[in-house]
């Protein structure tokens, strides 16, 4: 086709071309430079801090005491830490097959939607805090641990994938209709794929509030010992001022939090970078 | 084309009459909401083989009546009937935004109206090259819809509305987002297209030169209420080439449809 430009490798001369390389050069290596370098001033000055002031370690710690603590308590962390992100993913599992699952069938039904819409926006809106001591009545710690976690991340994947099923384009849904395309097949070929960059922003959001919802209810459910997440590894090492210790369990909270930030962002841009605005125009 | 009906074999030339019908129209009125008419007493008898134009000015009902045929949307009132028995892929549309899935490739763009009937890739893989070729993308099988310019998507809409070898094509206004350049070229592309797959069109159009450029019928609909007022014909033979845009009988077939149109312009006041 003439219509379209094969642009083969050129030779950049233009001043304001040049120009502009040099800047997206700069920003691409800036992406990465600044936040350690942020980092690096942070901690250096929070050691500052600690060591002119004299600040005794029970109440601001270093950040090399930190270090310390987390490297002496790995035994007991490490344990609580695969707990907290074992309920953690088990919530958002669970968040989004029932998300998906309740926003396929208020799809597929009208009344369904209209019958139960109101009661996930009451799920969502009641502060997890409020119901968490109810729900440990009624369920045994790890399950109520895992409700609580659920009902914070699945709201987002729910209210996401029900906009993103009726956001298709309204001449392919003619297009299919004209097709004979059947309930099924509309659902699979055209709202699905419509509904993926909706479900996939819904999921980040999920995926950072299910660690939100697992450590909150489990400053709720208080009770430790075999079997604690890192929210017990917290209030117990505050009830013994060990609060190095407190530092060393909210640092493996905030590397979870992260680490799920990233892999959603990844996972939605390896599924986007074909198609969607969003995940292509970060690659130019 | 139909087997054993030697009248569509004959040339355009051939008696109109003689022709298979396709599809009838029969006093079909639509109303939107409580009292708008959208479309009043329409009648229209489509025989294999036609290129007709529904031409108008907006709010005439045109795109209504493509509606009403894609059954899309259904009468008030009358019918419209298909004359022959219809299997599936016998109808396609061509809308104007081309309509591309933008998570599909080009080739699974066309592989759509197969693909739902439960056709796998694999087994029309030759139908879809073929299609894809007649509009000259071949080699765009794997690009996604962003990567394509506005003519080259509408070239895949078109290629996704062919694959099928349908009975019967309707278009609604597909080139008027287009230029004119890129316009002129889909016009010779779309007429070549047609008589390679002797297929039946049925084409909304606001632009009186392109109406008389494609179809050997011309319905000119007035608006509000919208309706027929004028059916003209174009009895000029195919294959029409870029000579025909500049012969005196294209000029005069403008004149008739303009003046037509001017009519159909008053009559809508």
């Amino acid at each position: 086709m003439s219509d379209m430009t094969l642009g083969g490798v050129v030779e950049i001369v233009d001043e304001e071309e040049l120009a502009r390389a040099r800047s997206r050069k700069r920003q691409a290596i800036a992406r990465y430079a600044l936040p350690v370098v942020v980092l690096i001033i942070v901690l250096g000055g929070w050691h500052l801090l600690v060591t002119v002031n004299e600040i005794p370690h029970y109440i601001l710690p270093g950040p090399d005491r930190v270090f310390s603590a987390l490297v002496e308590n790995w035994a007991s962390l490490i344990d609580s830490w695969w707990v907290t992100i074992t309920i953690t993913f088990l919530a958002l599992s669970l968040a989004i097959s029932v998300g998906v699952g309740l926003a396929v069938l208020f799809n597929l039904s009208k009344w369904v939607e209209l019958s139960f819409f109101p009661y996930a926006v009451v799920l969502q809106v009641t502060p997890i805090v409020a119901i968490a001591p109810l729900i440990f009545i009624y369920a045994d710690r790890t399950v109520g641990l895992l409700i609580c976690a659920w009902i914070v991340a699945f709201f987002p994947i729910l209210s996401n994938t029900v906009m993103g099923l009726n956001s298709s384009d309204h001449n392919l849904r003619d297009l299919f209709q004209v097709y004979g395309a059947s309930r099924w097949q509309k659902l699979r070929f055209l709202e699905g794929p419509s509904a993926l960059p909706y479900f996939l922003s819904g999921l980040r959001i999920a995926g950072g509030l299910s660690l939100i919802g697992a450590v909150v209810a489990e400053f709720v459910a208080g009770t430790g010992g075999i079997g604690s997440g890192l929210a017990f590894r917290i209030l117990e090492a505050s009830y013994r001022l060990q609060v190095p210790k407190m530092f060393a369990a909210l640092f493996l909270i905030i590397v979870t939090g992260i680490a799920i930030y990233l892999l959603t962002s990844f996972l939605s841009h390896m599924l986007l970078r074909k198609w969607h605005e969003s995940a292509v125009r970060r690659e130019g | 084309m139909a087997d054993g009906s030697p009248a569509s074999a004959a040339p355009v030339a051939e008696d109109h009459s003689a022709r298979e019908r396709i599809l009838s129209m029969g006093g079909v009125d639509k109303v939107f909401g409580r009292d708008v008419v959208a479309l009043r007493d329409m009648n229209l008898d489509v025989r294999e083989g036609d290129f007709i134009s529904l031409l108008g000015p907006s709010g005439c009902g045109k795109s209504t009546a493509l509606r009403l045929i894609a059954d899309l949307i259904h009468p008030t009132k009358g019918s419209i009937r298909w004359d022959i028995p219809r299997a599936p892929g016998d109808l396609s549309v061509v809308l104007q935004e081309p309509t591309l899935m933008p998570w599909a490739t080009v080739a699974d763009n066309v592989w759509l109206p197969f693909r739902l009937q439960g056709k796998s890739r694999a087994s029309v893989q030759n139908g879809i090259d073929e299609a894809l070729a007649m509009v000259g993308l071949d080699e765009f099988q794997g690009a996604y819809p962003r990567e394509l310019s506005g003519g080259m998507k509408m070239r895949v809409s078109i290629a996704r509305a062919m694959v099928t070898r349908p009975r019967l094509i309707l278009m609604d206004e597909p080139f008027a987002a287009l230029d004119e350049i890129t316009r002129f070229k889909l016009n010779n592309d779309l007429l070549a297209l047609k008589d390679r797959i002797n297929s039946t069109v049925i084409f909304v159009t606001h632009s009186v030169f392109e109406s008389v450029f494609l179809s050997d019928r011309i319905v000119v609909m007035a608006a509000r209420p919208g309706r027929v007022i004028r059916e003209l014909g174009v009895d000029e033979p195919y294959p029409r080439t870029e000579e025909f845009r500049t012969s005196a009988e294209y000029a005069a077939h403008c004149r008739g449809a303009s003046g037509a149109l001017k009519d159909a312009i008053g009559a809508g006041q």
